[in-house]
């Protein structure tokens, strides 16, 4: 497991960021990140994990867990919330677990708690 | 006459806010139901299936499009292109089609195909008018393929309503998808048998109203 804390990843612009972290999970390596990706963000990290998936990488198992956030609909009020929160913290709060799907077995995620099942095989 | 001009007015500006052809986006993860409920809506309305609905996950690899779909439901009258989507998962692995009873080199083509799928999909999303979210209401609904789904038409605007698919099954759990999203109309229905389909149609109104 490798720890990637918020500073190694704010600097970088969302493509490299995605990069760098399949780059970590390619090398069978599973990633606890400190904060979270934006929507666009995971949608682009799930089209970037496609493009590699081969009969070797099965792809990725990931799950955020962030206690203050729920997803909710952009109302003004919403808008506004959010861009407070994230001038003062970013990303940050929260926490990302991203692997590659042949180590991972299973991420259970409810409101409180983030389960890891791992596999006892290596595809 | 000022009453004319306005209703005048407000009736040329109607023109040009109405969208001559909505579309409507099924999204979903794999094997939640989205192209069976495709089917009953294309059934129903135009008496023609969709495309194949199958217990083996990524049946729908391309994104499959019936236009001109015209719903009726408390007089009124209601049409739109319904857009079925590949289902979007993070991982797919060509064994598990083995596992279904094909051969490698099928199995390996299917996945190939399904990873494009998923890729059209997320393309796609920016293309929806209205989107219906179809869950399994067996599964857990805090699955992060759900949540990024939902996260994403939050993020563009797109009217969500989400559908707990499959409540003709006795794990199925709406509260626990209404626990999960609690700022979006969730309905249970079951597309394969048409539980509360007519309560779908009329909340299909209510979405792209």
């Amino acid at each position: 497991m490798q720890y990637v804390p918020y500073e190694e990843l704010s600097y970088l612009d969302s493509d490299k960021r995605i990069q760098k972290l399949l780059k970590i999970v390619k090398q069978n390596k599973v990633v606890l990140m400190e904060g979270t990706l934006s929507s666009q963000e995971e949608a682009d990290l799930i089209e970037a994990t496609m493009e590699i998936v081969d009969s070797k990488f099965k792809g990725v198992e990931i799950s955020a867990f962030n206690p203050m956030e729920k997803v909710t609909k952009k109302t003004p009020q919403d808008q506004l919330k959010k861009i407070f929160i994230n001038l003062i913290w970013g990303r940050r709060r929260g926490l990302t677990v991203i692997g590659p799907a042949n180590i991972i077995k299973d991420i259970r995620r409810d409101p409180k708690s983030i389960q890891l099942f791992l596999s006892n095989r290596r595809k | 006459m000022i009453q004319k001009f306005k209703d005048f007015f407000f009736s040329i500006l109607s023109i040009f806010n109405q969208k001559k052809h909505i579309k409507l986006g099924i999204y979903g993860p794999p094997n939640g139901g989205k192209t069976t409920l495709a089917n009953r809506i294309c059934q129903d309305w135009l008496g023609e299936a969709m495309g194949e609905a199958s217990s083996i996950a990524h049946e729908t690899r391309e994104i499959q499009q019936k236009e001109k779909v015209q719903v009726e439901s408390n007089g009124k009258k209601l049409s739109f292109n319904l857009i079925d989507t590949p289902g979007i998962a993070t991982k797919i692995d060509y064994e598990d089609f083995i596992k279904k009873g094909m051969k490698k080199k099928e199995a390996q083509g299917r996945a190939k195909e399904a990873t494009k799928g998923v890729i059209e999909a997320i393309k796609w999303l920016d293309n929806m008018d209205a989107v219906l979210v179809v869950l399994d209401s067996t599964k857990n609904p805090y699955d992060q393929v759900n949540i990024t789904i939902i996260g994403n038409l939050a993020a563009r605007d797109i009217p969500v309503l989400i559908l707990g698919n499959k409540t003709d099954l006795k794990r199925s759990n709406l509260k626990k998808i209404e626990a999960a999203f609690p700022q979006y109309p969730v309905l249970g229905v079951s597309a394969e048998y048409g539980d509360n389909i007519e309560d779908f149609y009329k909340e299909i109104f209510k979405l792209v109203k």
